[in-house]
């Protein structure tokens, strides 16, 4: 098992490396002019007027043969070097890490609920398959799935903002900014919520929930199928193994059964699929940070991809790679915790 | 008979299969319910009635209303059924071409030609499919081909694994073996004998990608990579929607019909693939019988 994980891990690398060939490929289409901010330390660089850039499109060897460019943008980024975001006006690096904390505050705090609802919600669909309750919750969660996302969201923006005044859309209110900006408040991790607390806050942390409360119910509402999906496939699965059987013949009551015996052995493709949604959630937030106007990863890289910034798509795929390998990683030493059966394979 | 049985059990998904239906009329009677007027380079240029920059609310002329720059929103909802099936029966039949090739190449061939394959789905496995998608648009430019290209792109990676599963599977079946024994081919035994049994696993991931690749698809349009200015196209109308759904201090739904319609057409046309797909998977699924 270990040894699989081990082999995932070397894998990293091997996806990286044609991650960046592919970006590179792209970004080789564009003219050396445009390419020449995958270099620039700082805006002013580039400013110069014709012949200055002509200069360092040569000093750079923006016209120099594929393998050669290649090699030099590889080297680069292995010395850390990511490169200017012309989207958000600082290095690629330090966007990224500067809003990684908001993604990952909104992707937990909508992964979380989302998980426990599909698990009540599949269970529930597995024992009464093909009674009301199983087309109701089938029917709930297609209805969620077959949303388009902008859409849901645009209706929430409507209702709760725009009629009932209660989740604005953005990060923060005005105000609220003000207090986590100034000098007295510690960002200790650059996630609201839990700032405001370690700071002892509490107006700054309701309005960060405010603020968090219209895309995490979105998230939840438009991931839900998938989860429930499995999850009812599995118990359905589960309930016809021999040992429900045996339970319910040895006089246990069908709840219990049910409930204690069947719904943990079938949470275990579950685990699986959760690794991949969580994967998924955190690299694409991208239409609901963009609709919420909540500046995290996601909408800051479809600025960028709108754009082509390509020194930040880059860092966004490798990022995404990255959470990738991790997850799945996690999820296959998960496994064996749950399943001892999985260990002596 | 299983699937008509099925169906009369399962009204929501007889619901599915008759909304897919109307779709289908839509679009092939597009020219009818909405016929294209003077001017128009394309029928896929909708109609605009002046250059007002606020939308107009619902009237004989226009009876689904105008998005701001006065563009006709129910000759878009109509065009626009052309739009959504082009685009989803296009990325997802030619993935599934794309898909089943590679597929079908790693698992009958093996050895060092099945892995490299392999690692080639798992790299584009490791993309952000929108991002990259996005990427792409942007650098081949607006319109359904570029759209196309981009999500068939990073999208045909998931039938190459079922099928390359699946013929796994299939190849050590004794009809296989009795097949090989007389003499058939390695081209006619892939064509003829595996991919034939191969099929349905892959049609229910096709019957559910199709809706969310019209999702995906819409999604470019919203993010402003999509189609261009004034395509009919539901993506690129609702996000026209986008600075007036707000409405006006004291009457939020000043605007209702710039989200509704457009909003209500790409999400019955969703919905009704993801039911058939379901209903599919459970027809095709043998745990599901009781």
């Amino acid at each position: 098992m270990l040894n699989y994980a081990f082999r995932r891990l070397l894998m990293l690398p091997v996806v990286m490396f044609a991650l960046s060939l592919m970006i590179f490929g792209l970004q080789m289409s564009l003219t050396p002019t445009q390419r020449l901010a995958a270099y620039a330390p700082s805006p002013d660089f580039l400013k110069g007027g014709q012949d200055s850039i002509r200069r360092l499109i040569e000093q750079y060897g923006l016209n120099d043969p594929f393998y050669l460019q290649y090699g030099r943008w590889i080297g680069n980024i292995l010395t850390g070097n990511l490169g200017w975001s012309e989207t958000a006006r600082q290095p690629v690096g330090t966007a990224l890490t500067s809003l990684l904390p908001a993604t990952l505050e909104l992707v937990f705090i909508a992964f979380v609920p989302g998980l426990l609802l599909a698990i009540y919600l599949g269970s529930r669909a597995g024992i009464y398959l093909n009674r009301w309750q199983d087309h109701l919750i089938r029917f709930f969660t297609i209805f969620g799935w077959s949303f388009p996302v902008y859409v849901f969201g645009l209706l929430m923006l409507l209702i709760f903002y725009s009629v009932l005044d209660w989740f604005p859309p953005g990060r923060l209110s005005q105000w609220a900014q003000a207090v986590v900006t100034s000098r007295d408040f510690v960002r200790y991790t650059g996630a609201n919520t839990i700032d405001s607390l370690l700071n002892g806050n509490l107006p700054v942390f309701f309005d960060s929930l405010r603020h968090l409360a219209a895309p995490v119910i979105t998230l939840i509402y438009v991931n839900l199928a998938n989860m429930t999906r499995v999850m009812r496939t599995s118990m359905l699965e589960t309930l016809r193994q021999d040992y429900v059987r045996t339970a319910r013949a040895k006089g246990l009551r069908r709840r219990v059964v049910e409930l204690k015996h069947a719904r943990r052995n079938a949470l275990l493709p579950v685990v699986t699929i959760a690794g991949m949604e969580l994967a998924y959630m955190m690299g694409g937030v991208v239409i609901t940070e963009t609709i919420f106007d909540y500046s995290g990863l996601g909408q800051f890289a479809a600025k960028s991809a709108a754009n082509l910034d390509f020194p930040a798509i880059l860092g966004f795929g490798l990022y995404f790679a990255v959470v990738l390998v991790v997850l799945n990683l996690v999820v296959d030493l998960i496994y064996p915790l749950l399943d001892p059966r999985v260990k002596t394979r | 008979m299983k699937a008509l049985r099925y169906l009369a059990r399962n009204p929501i998904s007889l619901i599915g299969v008759l909304l897919l239906i109307a779709f289908a009329l839509i679009a092939i009677f597009a020219p009818v319910i909405a016929p294209t007027q003077e001017f128009q380079m394309t029928p896929y240029d909708t109609p605009r009635a002046g250059f007002l920059a606020t939308p107009q609310p619902p009237s004989p002329e226009a009876i689904f209303g105008t998005t701001e720059g006065q563009y006709d929103i129910y000759y878009a909802v109509v065009w626009g059924t052309r739009t959504a099936f082009k685009i989803g029966l296009g990325v997802v039949s030619i993935s599934v071409l794309i898909g089943a090739t590679v597929g079908a190449i790693a698992a009958y061939y093996g050895g060092v030609l099945d892995e490299i394959l392999m690692r080639i789905v798992d790299v584009f496995m490791a993309v952000p499919f929108l991002i990259a998608a996005m990427v792409l648009t942007a650098l081949l430019g607006k319109g359904i081909i570029p759209v196309t290209i981009a999500l068939t792109t990073f999208g045909w990676m998931g039938y190459a694994r079922i099928i390359r599963s699946e013929i796994l599977r299939i190849r050590e079946m004794d009809y296989i073996h009795a097949a090989r024994s007389y003499g058939a081919s390695d081209l006619r035994l892939i064509l003829l004998h595996i991919l034939p049994n191969a099929f349905f696993p892959v049609m229910v991931l096709a019957t559910m990608a199709t809706g969310s690749m019209v999702l995906s698809a819409s999604a470019l349009s919203f993010l402003g990579v999509g189609t261009e200015e004034g395509y009919a196209d539901w993506g690129q109308f609702i996000s026209y929607s986008r600075n007036w759904i707000i409405g006006q201090p004291g009457n939020p739904f000043q605007y209702w019909y710039t989200l509704a319609f457009p909003g209500a057409a790409i999400f019955l046309f969703v919905l009704s693939w993801n039911l058939v797909g379901d209903a599919l998977r459970d027809i095709l699924d043998p745990r599901h019988s009781h």
